[in-house]
Protein backbone atom coordinates (compact mmCIF):
# COMPACT_ATOMS: atom_id res chain seq x y z
CA UNK A 1 0.00 0.00 0.00
CA UNK A 2 2.82 2.39 0.81
CA UNK A 3 5.14 1.10 -1.93
CA UNK A 4 4.75 4.27 -3.97
CA UNK A 5 6.43 6.26 -1.22
CA UNK A 6 9.79 4.90 -2.29
CA UNK A 7 11.65 7.41 -4.39
CA UNK A 8 10.18 10.36 -2.48
CA UNK A 9 12.02 12.04 0.35
CA UNK A 10 9.03 12.62 2.58
CA UNK A 11 10.99 13.23 5.76
CA UNK A 12 13.42 15.48 3.90
CA UNK A 13 10.55 17.67 2.70
CA UNK A 14 9.10 18.00 6.18
CA UNK A 15 12.61 18.72 7.48
CA UNK A 16 12.79 21.68 5.09
CA UNK A 17 9.40 22.81 6.44
CA UNK A 18 10.76 22.65 9.98
CA UNK A 19 13.91 24.54 9.00
CA UNK A 20 11.90 27.26 7.29
CA UNK A 21 9.74 27.54 10.41
CA UNK A 22 12.63 27.72 12.88
CA UNK A 23 14.78 30.22 10.97
CA UNK A 24 11.81 32.48 10.18
CA UNK A 25 10.58 32.23 13.77
CA UNK A 26 13.93 33.40 15.13
CA UNK A 27 14.17 36.16 12.55
CA UNK A 28 10.65 37.45 13.08
CA UNK A 29 10.92 37.28 16.88
CA UNK A 30 13.90 39.65 16.74
CA UNK A 31 12.56 42.00 14.05
CA UNK A 32 9.03 41.88 15.48
CA UNK A 33 10.24 42.83 18.96
CA UNK A 34 12.28 45.69 17.51
CA UNK A 35 9.19 46.87 15.63
CA UNK A 36 7.12 46.70 18.82
CA UNK A 37 9.76 48.72 20.65
CA UNK A 38 9.64 51.28 17.85
CA UNK A 39 5.85 51.45 18.05
CA UNK A 40 5.91 52.42 21.74
CA UNK A 41 9.04 54.58 21.59
CA UNK A 42 9.11 58.32 22.35
CA UNK A 43 10.45 59.07 18.85
CA UNK A 44 7.51 59.95 16.55
CA UNK A 45 9.36 58.95 13.37
CA UNK A 46 10.01 55.43 14.71
CA UNK A 47 6.42 55.11 15.87
CA UNK A 48 5.23 56.14 12.43
CA UNK A 49 7.57 53.70 10.71
CA UNK A 50 6.46 50.82 12.94
CA UNK A 51 2.78 51.54 12.41
CA UNK A 52 3.19 51.92 8.65
CA UNK A 53 5.23 48.70 8.39
CA UNK A 54 2.69 46.65 10.34
CA UNK A 55 -0.35 48.04 8.52
CA UNK A 56 1.16 47.57 5.07
CA UNK A 57 2.74 44.16 5.56
CA UNK A 58 -0.25 42.64 7.36
CA UNK A 59 -2.52 43.57 4.48
CA UNK A 60 -0.40 42.13 1.67
CA UNK A 61 -0.88 38.40 1.04
CA UNK A 62 2.15 36.35 2.09
CA UNK A 63 2.07 34.74 -1.35
CA UNK A 64 2.63 38.12 -2.98
CA UNK A 65 5.60 38.79 -0.68
CA UNK A 66 7.17 35.38 -1.29
CA UNK A 67 6.71 35.50 -5.07
CA UNK A 68 8.09 39.05 -5.01
CA UNK A 69 11.27 37.90 -3.27
CA UNK A 70 11.91 35.55 -6.17
CA UNK A 71 10.55 37.44 -9.22
CA UNK A 72 11.31 40.93 -7.95
CA UNK A 73 14.28 40.75 -5.61
CA UNK A 74 16.20 37.90 -7.18
CA UNK A 75 15.30 37.76 -10.86
CA UNK A 76 14.89 41.49 -11.44
CA UNK A 77 17.19 43.14 -8.91
CA UNK A 78 19.71 40.32 -8.57
CA UNK A 79 19.57 40.01 -4.78
CA UNK A 80 20.84 36.51 -4.01
CA UNK A 81 21.55 36.84 -0.26
CA UNK A 82 25.07 35.49 -0.65
CA UNK A 83 24.10 32.11 -2.03
CA UNK A 84 25.07 30.77 -5.44
CA UNK A 85 23.00 27.61 -5.78
CA UNK A 86 19.46 28.07 -6.99
CA UNK A 87 17.86 25.99 -4.22
CA UNK A 88 19.78 27.83 -1.49
CA UNK A 89 18.83 31.21 -2.93
CA UNK A 90 15.14 30.32 -2.95
CA UNK A 91 15.35 28.86 0.54
CA UNK A 92 16.92 32.07 1.90
CA UNK A 93 14.50 34.28 -0.03
CA UNK A 94 11.59 32.32 1.43
CA UNK A 95 12.96 32.85 4.95
CA UNK A 96 13.35 36.56 4.21
CA UNK A 97 9.74 36.80 3.00
CA UNK A 98 8.33 34.75 5.86
CA UNK A 99 10.29 36.82 8.39
CA UNK A 100 9.17 40.13 6.90
CA UNK A 101 5.54 38.98 7.00
CA UNK A 102 5.47 37.23 10.38
CA UNK A 103 7.28 40.11 12.15
CA UNK A 104 4.18 42.26 11.73
CA UNK A 105 2.15 39.71 13.69
CA UNK A 106 4.88 39.24 16.32
CA UNK A 107 4.99 43.01 16.73
CA UNK A 108 1.25 43.19 17.41
CA UNK A 109 1.42 40.27 19.85
CA UNK A 110 4.31 41.83 21.79
CA UNK A 111 2.59 45.19 21.80
CA UNK A 112 -0.56 43.65 23.27
CA UNK A 113 1.70 42.08 25.90
CA UNK A 114 3.21 45.47 26.72
CA UNK A 115 -0.33 46.69 27.33
CA UNK A 116 -0.89 43.99 29.97
CA UNK A 117 1.97 45.23 32.17
CA UNK A 118 0.37 47.20 35.03
CA UNK A 119 0.80 50.95 35.12
CA UNK A 120 2.43 50.85 38.55
CA UNK A 121 5.35 48.79 37.26
CA UNK A 122 6.26 51.39 34.67
CA UNK A 123 5.63 54.29 37.01
CA UNK A 124 7.88 52.74 39.66
CA UNK A 125 10.58 52.17 37.04
CA UNK A 126 10.39 55.77 35.92
CA UNK A 127 10.35 56.96 39.53
CA UNK A 128 13.73 55.34 40.21
CA UNK A 129 15.08 57.13 37.15
CA UNK A 130 15.30 54.41 34.52
CA UNK A 131 15.47 55.65 30.94
CA UNK A 132 13.05 54.48 28.25
CA UNK A 133 15.32 51.72 26.88
CA UNK A 134 15.96 50.55 30.45
CA UNK A 135 12.25 50.57 31.32
CA UNK A 136 11.54 48.50 28.24
CA UNK A 137 14.46 46.08 28.62
CA UNK A 138 14.46 45.51 32.38
CA UNK A 139 10.86 46.02 33.44
CA UNK A 140 8.33 45.88 30.63
CA UNK A 141 9.51 43.36 28.04
CA UNK A 142 10.35 40.52 30.49
CA UNK A 143 6.83 40.72 31.91
CA UNK A 144 5.27 41.30 28.50
CA UNK A 145 6.93 38.20 27.03
CA UNK A 146 5.64 36.01 29.83
CA UNK A 147 2.09 37.04 29.03
CA UNK A 148 2.40 36.72 25.24
CA UNK A 149 3.66 33.13 25.06
CA UNK A 150 0.12 32.09 24.11
CA UNK A 151 -0.38 34.68 21.34
CA UNK A 152 3.17 34.08 20.07
CA UNK A 153 2.42 30.34 19.94
CA UNK A 154 -0.55 31.18 17.69
CA UNK A 155 1.80 33.15 15.45
CA UNK A 156 4.30 30.28 15.40
CA UNK A 157 1.64 27.76 14.38
CA UNK A 158 0.35 30.10 11.69
CA UNK A 159 3.97 30.43 10.53
CA UNK A 160 4.36 26.65 10.36
CA UNK A 161 1.31 26.46 8.12
CA UNK A 162 2.47 29.47 6.12
CA UNK A 163 5.80 27.86 5.20
CA UNK A 164 3.87 25.91 2.55
CA UNK A 165 3.68 29.18 0.60
CA UNK A 166 7.42 28.79 -0.08
CA UNK A 167 6.36 26.10 -2.56
CA UNK A 168 5.31 28.98 -4.82
CA UNK A 169 8.98 29.78 -5.47
CA UNK A 170 10.08 26.16 -5.68
CA UNK A 171 11.47 25.54 -2.20
CA UNK A 172 11.39 21.76 -1.82
CA UNK A 173 9.18 21.65 1.26
CA UNK A 174 6.13 19.54 2.06
CA UNK A 175 3.49 21.24 -0.13
CA UNK A 176 5.71 21.13 -3.23
CA UNK A 177 6.42 17.43 -2.71
CA UNK A 178 2.69 16.85 -2.23
CA UNK A 179 1.91 18.50 -5.56
CA UNK A 180 4.61 16.44 -7.27
CA UNK A 181 3.34 13.20 -5.73
CA UNK A 182 -0.29 13.95 -6.63
CA UNK A 183 0.75 14.50 -10.23
CA UNK A 184 2.78 11.30 -10.47
CA UNK A 185 0.85 8.80 -8.37
CA UNK A 186 -2.78 7.76 -8.47
CA UNK A 187 -3.12 7.79 -4.71
CA UNK A 188 -4.76 11.16 -4.05
CA UNK A 189 -6.58 10.34 -0.83
CA UNK A 190 -3.67 8.48 0.71
CA UNK A 191 -1.11 11.15 -0.22
CA UNK A 192 -3.30 13.95 1.11
CA UNK A 193 -3.88 12.06 4.35
CA UNK A 194 -0.14 11.58 4.82
CA UNK A 195 0.59 15.28 4.37
CA UNK A 196 -2.35 16.36 6.51
CA UNK A 197 -1.11 14.01 9.21
CA UNK A 198 2.40 15.42 8.88
CA UNK A 199 1.18 18.95 9.49
CA UNK A 200 -1.02 17.87 12.39
CA UNK A 201 2.09 16.29 13.93
CA UNK A 202 3.89 19.61 13.59
CA UNK A 203 1.15 21.99 14.73
CA UNK A 204 -0.83 20.19 17.44
CA UNK A 205 2.08 19.25 19.76
CA UNK A 206 3.57 22.75 19.36
CA UNK A 207 0.23 24.23 20.39
CA UNK A 208 -0.19 21.88 23.35
CA UNK A 209 3.39 22.33 24.57
CA UNK A 210 3.40 26.12 24.27
CA UNK A 211 -0.07 26.26 25.84
CA UNK A 212 1.41 24.44 28.83
CA UNK A 213 4.41 26.81 28.88
CA UNK A 214 2.09 29.81 28.63
CA UNK A 215 0.18 28.68 31.72
CA UNK A 216 3.43 27.97 33.55
CA UNK A 217 5.11 31.32 32.95
CA UNK A 218 2.06 33.61 33.00
CA UNK A 219 2.36 36.39 35.56
CA UNK A 220 -0.30 35.79 38.20
CA UNK A 221 -2.14 39.01 38.82
CA UNK B 1 -6.98 48.97 24.91
CA UNK B 2 -6.64 52.59 25.87
CA UNK B 3 -5.20 54.85 23.23
CA UNK B 4 -2.95 56.90 25.51
CA UNK B 5 -1.51 53.85 27.21
CA UNK B 6 1.98 53.70 25.58
CA UNK B 7 2.81 57.24 26.67
CA UNK B 8 3.00 55.96 30.22
CA UNK B 9 6.29 54.31 29.26
CA UNK B 10 8.10 57.65 29.27
CA UNK B 11 7.72 61.08 30.83
CA UNK B 12 6.75 64.20 28.97
CA UNK B 13 10.13 65.05 27.39
CA UNK B 14 12.11 67.85 28.94
CA UNK B 15 14.89 69.73 27.13
CA UNK B 16 17.45 66.90 27.38
CA UNK B 17 14.97 64.23 26.35
CA UNK B 18 13.87 66.37 23.44
CA UNK B 19 17.49 66.67 22.28
CA UNK B 20 17.94 62.91 22.67
CA UNK B 21 14.75 62.21 20.72
CA UNK B 22 15.90 64.56 18.00
CA UNK B 23 19.22 62.68 17.81
CA UNK B 24 17.40 59.36 17.52
CA UNK B 25 15.10 60.80 14.89
CA UNK B 26 18.11 61.94 12.88
CA UNK B 27 19.91 58.59 13.24
CA UNK B 28 16.79 56.72 12.22
CA UNK B 29 16.23 59.09 9.34
CA UNK B 30 19.78 58.46 8.11
CA UNK B 31 19.29 54.68 8.34
CA UNK B 32 15.96 54.91 6.57
CA UNK B 33 17.42 57.18 3.90
CA UNK B 34 20.27 54.70 3.36
CA UNK B 35 17.78 51.89 2.77
CA UNK B 36 15.66 54.01 0.46
CA UNK B 37 18.82 55.12 -1.38
CA UNK B 38 19.92 51.50 -1.83
CA UNK B 39 16.46 50.55 -3.14
CA UNK B 40 16.34 53.47 -5.56
CA UNK B 41 19.87 52.86 -6.83
CA UNK B 42 19.32 49.15 -7.41
CA UNK B 43 15.97 49.86 -9.07
CA UNK B 44 17.57 52.45 -11.32
CA UNK B 45 20.43 50.04 -12.06
CA UNK B 46 18.00 47.52 -13.51
CA UNK B 47 16.04 50.21 -15.33
CA UNK B 48 12.97 49.63 -13.18
CA UNK B 49 12.36 53.31 -12.56
CA UNK B 50 11.87 54.33 -16.21
CA UNK B 51 8.63 56.19 -16.63
CA UNK B 52 7.72 53.90 -19.54
CA UNK B 53 7.48 51.00 -17.09
CA UNK B 54 5.13 52.80 -14.72
CA UNK B 55 3.19 54.90 -17.21
CA UNK B 56 0.78 52.17 -18.41
CA UNK B 57 -0.88 52.05 -15.00
CA UNK B 58 -1.66 55.76 -15.15
CA UNK B 59 -2.17 56.49 -18.82
CA UNK B 60 -3.29 53.22 -20.41
CA UNK B 61 -6.79 52.06 -19.50
CA UNK B 62 -6.16 48.74 -21.22
CA UNK B 63 -3.86 47.48 -18.42
CA UNK B 64 -6.77 47.85 -16.06
CA UNK B 65 -9.37 46.52 -18.47
CA UNK B 66 -7.46 43.44 -19.64
CA UNK B 67 -5.43 42.48 -16.59
CA UNK B 68 -6.08 44.15 -13.27
CA UNK B 69 -9.85 44.53 -13.09
CA UNK B 70 -10.75 41.01 -14.27
CA UNK B 71 -8.12 39.66 -11.88
CA UNK B 72 -9.48 41.77 -9.02
CA UNK B 73 -12.96 40.52 -9.93
CA UNK B 74 -11.80 36.92 -9.63
CA UNK B 75 -10.13 37.62 -6.28
CA UNK B 76 -13.28 39.25 -4.93
CA UNK B 77 -15.60 36.56 -6.32
CA UNK B 78 -13.52 33.73 -4.85
CA UNK B 79 -13.30 35.47 -1.47
CA UNK B 80 -17.02 36.31 -1.40
CA UNK B 81 -18.06 32.79 -2.45
CA UNK B 82 -15.79 31.25 0.15
CA UNK B 83 -17.22 33.49 2.87
CA UNK B 84 -20.84 32.91 1.84
CA UNK B 85 -20.46 29.12 1.73
CA UNK B 86 -18.21 28.83 4.78
CA UNK B 87 -20.41 30.92 7.06
CA UNK B 88 -23.48 28.62 7.26
CA UNK B 89 -21.23 25.56 7.44
CA UNK B 90 -19.22 27.22 10.20
CA UNK B 91 -22.38 28.23 12.07
CA UNK B 92 -23.60 24.63 11.93
CA UNK B 93 -20.26 23.27 13.15
CA UNK B 94 -20.07 25.91 15.87
CA UNK B 95 -23.55 25.08 17.14
CA UNK B 96 -22.75 21.36 17.04
CA UNK B 97 -19.69 22.05 19.19
CA UNK B 98 -22.00 23.48 21.84
CA UNK B 99 -24.48 20.61 21.57
CA UNK B 100 -25.59 18.62 24.60
CA UNK B 101 -24.93 15.38 22.74
CA UNK B 102 -21.43 14.20 23.35
CA UNK B 103 -20.96 12.43 20.01
CA UNK B 104 -22.10 15.48 18.04
CA UNK B 105 -19.81 17.73 20.04
CA UNK B 106 -16.93 15.32 19.55
CA UNK B 107 -17.48 14.89 15.82
CA UNK B 108 -17.72 18.63 15.17
CA UNK B 109 -14.70 19.23 17.39
CA UNK B 110 -12.62 16.71 15.43
CA UNK B 111 -13.56 18.26 12.10
CA UNK B 112 -12.73 21.74 13.35
CA UNK B 113 -9.39 20.75 14.88
CA UNK B 114 -8.41 18.77 11.78
CA UNK B 115 -8.99 21.54 9.26
CA UNK B 116 -7.47 24.23 11.46
CA UNK B 117 -4.29 22.21 11.89
CA UNK B 118 -3.40 21.89 8.21
CA UNK B 119 -2.37 24.62 5.76
CA UNK B 120 -4.94 25.99 3.30
CA UNK B 121 -2.54 25.24 0.45
CA UNK B 122 -2.67 21.51 1.21
CA UNK B 123 -6.48 21.69 1.11
CA UNK B 124 -6.42 23.61 -2.19
CA UNK B 125 -4.01 21.15 -3.80
CA UNK B 126 -6.19 18.29 -2.64
CA UNK B 127 -9.37 19.93 -3.92
CA UNK B 128 -7.77 20.70 -7.27
CA UNK B 129 -6.60 17.11 -7.78
CA UNK B 130 -9.88 15.70 -6.51
CA UNK B 131 -11.91 17.79 -8.96
CA UNK B 132 -9.75 16.73 -11.88
CA UNK B 133 -9.92 13.07 -10.89
CA UNK B 134 -13.51 12.61 -9.77
CA UNK B 135 -15.51 15.29 -11.61
CA UNK B 136 -15.60 16.70 -15.12
CA UNK B 137 -15.41 20.38 -14.23
CA UNK B 138 -13.62 22.05 -17.11
CA UNK B 139 -9.95 22.87 -16.48
CA UNK B 140 -10.67 26.58 -17.09
CA UNK B 141 -12.75 27.04 -13.99
CA UNK B 142 -11.29 24.19 -11.93
CA UNK B 143 -8.75 26.45 -10.17
CA UNK B 144 -11.57 28.71 -8.98
CA UNK B 145 -13.49 25.70 -7.65
CA UNK B 146 -10.36 24.38 -5.96
CA UNK B 147 -9.50 27.73 -4.37
CA UNK B 148 -13.04 28.22 -3.07
CA UNK B 149 -13.24 24.63 -1.78
CA UNK B 150 -9.92 24.90 0.04
CA UNK B 151 -10.91 28.22 1.55
CA UNK B 152 -14.34 26.91 2.57
CA UNK B 153 -12.94 23.82 4.31
CA UNK B 154 -10.43 25.89 6.27
CA UNK B 155 -12.61 28.88 7.01
CA UNK B 156 -15.69 26.89 7.97
CA UNK B 157 -13.69 25.49 10.87
CA UNK B 158 -12.30 28.90 11.83
CA UNK B 159 -15.76 30.46 11.59
CA UNK B 160 -17.15 27.60 13.68
CA UNK B 161 -14.87 28.81 16.46
CA UNK B 162 -15.90 32.41 15.83
CA UNK B 163 -19.58 31.44 16.10
CA UNK B 164 -18.90 29.44 19.23
CA UNK B 165 -17.01 32.34 20.78
CA UNK B 166 -19.86 34.64 19.74
CA UNK B 167 -22.47 32.49 21.46
CA UNK B 168 -20.31 32.02 24.56
CA UNK B 169 -19.72 35.77 24.75
CA UNK B 170 -23.41 36.41 25.43
CA UNK B 171 -24.44 36.87 29.06
CA UNK B 172 -25.89 33.67 30.55
CA UNK B 173 -29.01 35.63 31.51
CA UNK B 174 -30.08 35.36 27.85
CA UNK B 175 -30.29 31.57 28.01
CA UNK B 176 -31.88 31.67 31.45
CA UNK B 177 -34.55 34.10 30.29
CA UNK B 178 -35.29 31.98 27.22
CA UNK B 179 -35.63 28.90 29.42
CA UNK B 180 -37.86 30.79 31.82
CA UNK B 181 -40.38 31.63 29.14
CA UNK B 182 -40.41 27.97 28.10
CA UNK B 183 -38.34 27.96 24.91
CA UNK B 184 -36.86 24.70 23.74
CA UNK B 185 -33.12 24.34 23.09
CA UNK B 186 -33.54 24.83 19.34
CA UNK B 187 -35.73 27.87 19.85
CA UNK B 188 -33.30 29.40 22.32
CA UNK B 189 -30.53 28.97 19.80
CA UNK B 190 -32.35 30.25 16.74
CA UNK B 191 -34.41 33.08 18.28
CA UNK B 192 -32.25 34.32 21.14
CA UNK B 193 -28.61 33.30 20.97
CA UNK B 194 -27.76 33.11 17.27
CA UNK B 195 -29.16 36.52 16.22
CA UNK B 196 -27.23 38.24 19.00
CA UNK B 197 -24.12 36.16 18.37
CA UNK B 198 -24.11 37.17 14.70
CA UNK B 199 -24.05 40.82 15.70
CA UNK B 200 -21.36 40.21 18.29
CA UNK B 201 -19.10 38.40 15.86
CA UNK B 202 -19.41 40.81 12.91
CA UNK B 203 -15.97 42.41 13.52
CA UNK B 204 -14.35 38.96 13.60
CA UNK B 205 -16.16 37.98 10.39
CA UNK B 206 -14.95 41.06 8.52
CA UNK B 207 -11.47 40.47 9.88
CA UNK B 208 -11.56 36.86 8.65
CA UNK B 209 -12.58 38.18 5.24
CA UNK B 210 -9.15 39.86 5.07
CA UNK B 211 -7.52 36.47 5.67
CA UNK B 212 -9.65 34.94 2.91
CA UNK B 213 -8.80 37.70 0.42
CA UNK B 214 -5.10 37.20 1.16
CA UNK B 215 -5.34 33.43 0.79
CA UNK B 216 -6.88 33.64 -2.70
CA UNK B 217 -3.40 34.66 -3.88
CA UNK B 218 -2.26 31.10 -3.14
CA UNK B 219 -4.47 29.90 -5.97
CA UNK B 220 -2.77 32.33 -8.31
CA UNK B 221 0.70 31.11 -7.44
CA UNK B 222 0.10 27.37 -7.19
CA UNK B 223 -3.04 26.41 -9.14
CA UNK B 224 -3.13 28.82 -12.07
CA UNK B 225 -6.15 30.71 -10.77
CA UNK B 226 -6.18 34.03 -12.62
CA UNK B 227 -6.36 36.45 -9.69
CA UNK B 228 -4.37 39.58 -8.93
CA UNK B 229 -1.00 37.98 -8.20
CA UNK B 230 -1.24 35.81 -11.32
CA UNK B 231 -1.78 38.93 -13.42
CA UNK B 232 1.79 40.08 -12.67
CA UNK B 233 3.49 37.71 -15.14
CA UNK B 234 1.40 38.45 -18.26
CA UNK B 235 1.41 42.17 -17.43
CA UNK B 236 5.17 42.44 -17.03
CA UNK B 237 5.65 40.35 -20.17
CA UNK B 238 3.44 42.75 -22.12
CA UNK B 239 4.72 46.05 -20.79
CA UNK B 240 8.48 45.62 -21.04
CA UNK B 241 9.49 43.60 -17.97
CA UNK B 242 8.14 46.11 -15.45
CA UNK B 243 8.03 43.47 -12.71
CA UNK B 244 8.59 45.90 -9.85
CA UNK B 245 5.90 48.28 -11.07
CA UNK B 246 3.42 45.40 -11.46
CA UNK B 247 4.13 44.07 -7.98
CA UNK B 248 3.79 47.54 -6.52
CA UNK B 249 0.40 48.08 -8.14
CA UNK B 250 -0.89 44.64 -7.11
CA UNK B 251 0.36 45.13 -3.55
CA UNK B 252 -1.25 48.56 -3.36
CA UNK B 253 -4.59 47.13 -4.52
CA UNK B 254 -4.40 44.42 -1.86
CA UNK B 255 -3.42 46.90 0.85
CA UNK B 256 -6.22 49.32 -0.03
CA UNK B 257 -8.83 46.54 -0.14
CA UNK B 258 -7.73 44.90 3.09
CA UNK B 259 -7.07 48.14 4.92
CA UNK B 260 -10.62 49.22 4.13
CA UNK B 261 -11.91 45.91 5.52
CA UNK B 262 -9.73 46.17 8.65
CA UNK B 263 -10.82 49.74 9.31
CA UNK B 264 -14.46 48.72 8.84
CA UNK B 265 -13.95 45.83 11.29
CA UNK B 266 -12.53 48.03 14.02
CA UNK B 267 -15.21 50.67 13.43
CA UNK B 268 -17.85 47.95 13.85
CA UNK B 269 -16.12 46.70 16.97
CA UNK B 270 -16.04 50.13 18.54
CA UNK B 271 -19.69 50.68 17.68
CA UNK B 272 -20.73 47.36 19.18
CA UNK B 273 -18.68 47.88 22.34
CA UNK B 274 -20.24 51.29 22.88
CA UNK B 275 -23.71 50.20 21.77
CA UNK B 276 -26.47 50.73 24.31
CA UNK B 277 -29.10 48.44 22.78
CA UNK B 278 -27.02 45.26 22.70
CA UNK B 279 -25.52 43.24 25.52
CA UNK B 280 -22.12 44.69 24.66
CA UNK B 281 -20.80 41.22 23.84
CA UNK B 282 -18.20 41.30 21.05
CA UNK B 283 -15.88 38.84 19.36
CA UNK B 284 -13.20 41.33 18.39
CA UNK B 285 -11.30 41.53 15.13
CA UNK B 286 -8.14 40.53 16.98
CA UNK B 287 -9.64 37.24 18.10
CA UNK B 288 -9.54 35.46 14.76
CA UNK B 289 -5.79 34.79 14.92
CA UNK B 290 -6.34 32.92 18.13
CA UNK B 291 -9.44 31.13 16.88
CA UNK B 292 -7.60 29.96 13.76
CA UNK B 293 -5.09 28.04 15.88
CA UNK B 294 -5.68 24.34 16.53
CA UNK B 295 -5.89 23.11 20.09
CA UNK B 296 -7.67 24.51 23.10
CA UNK B 297 -7.16 28.19 23.47
CA UNK B 298 -4.53 29.58 25.70
CA UNK B 299 -6.49 32.06 27.68
CA UNK B 300 -7.94 35.37 26.71
CA UNK B 301 -6.15 37.43 24.12
CA UNK B 302 -7.56 40.91 23.88
CA UNK B 303 -10.29 39.76 21.50
CA UNK B 304 -12.92 37.67 23.26
CA UNK B 305 -14.67 39.28 26.12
Amino acid sequence: MFDFLQGYNLLGAFWVTVQLTVYSAIGSLIWGTLLAAMRVSPVPLMRGFGTAYVNIVRNIPLTVIIVFTSLGLFQTLGVSLGADRFTTINFRLAILGLTAYTSAFVCEAVRSGINTVPLGQVEAARAIGLSFPQVLRIIVLPQAFRSVVGPLANVLIALTKNTTVAAAIGVAEAALLMREMIENEAQLILISTIFAFGFICLTLPTGLFLGWVAKKVAVKR
Amino acid sequence: MKKDRPTVLYDVPGPRARRRNLLWTLLFLVALAAVVWWVVVSLADKNQLEWAKWAPFFTDARVWETYLLPALKNTVIAAALAMVIALPLGALLGIFRLSDHRWLRGAAGTVVEFFRAIPVLILMLFANAAYSEFTDISPDIRPMYAVVTGLVLYNASVLAEVVRAGILSLPSGQTDAAKAIGMRKGQTMSYVLLPQAVTAMLPALVSQLVVIVKDTALGGAMLGFSELLASVRPMSANYGANTIACFTVVAVIFVVLNFALTTFASWLEGRLRRGKKSTGAVVGAGAVEELATPGEHMGPADGTK
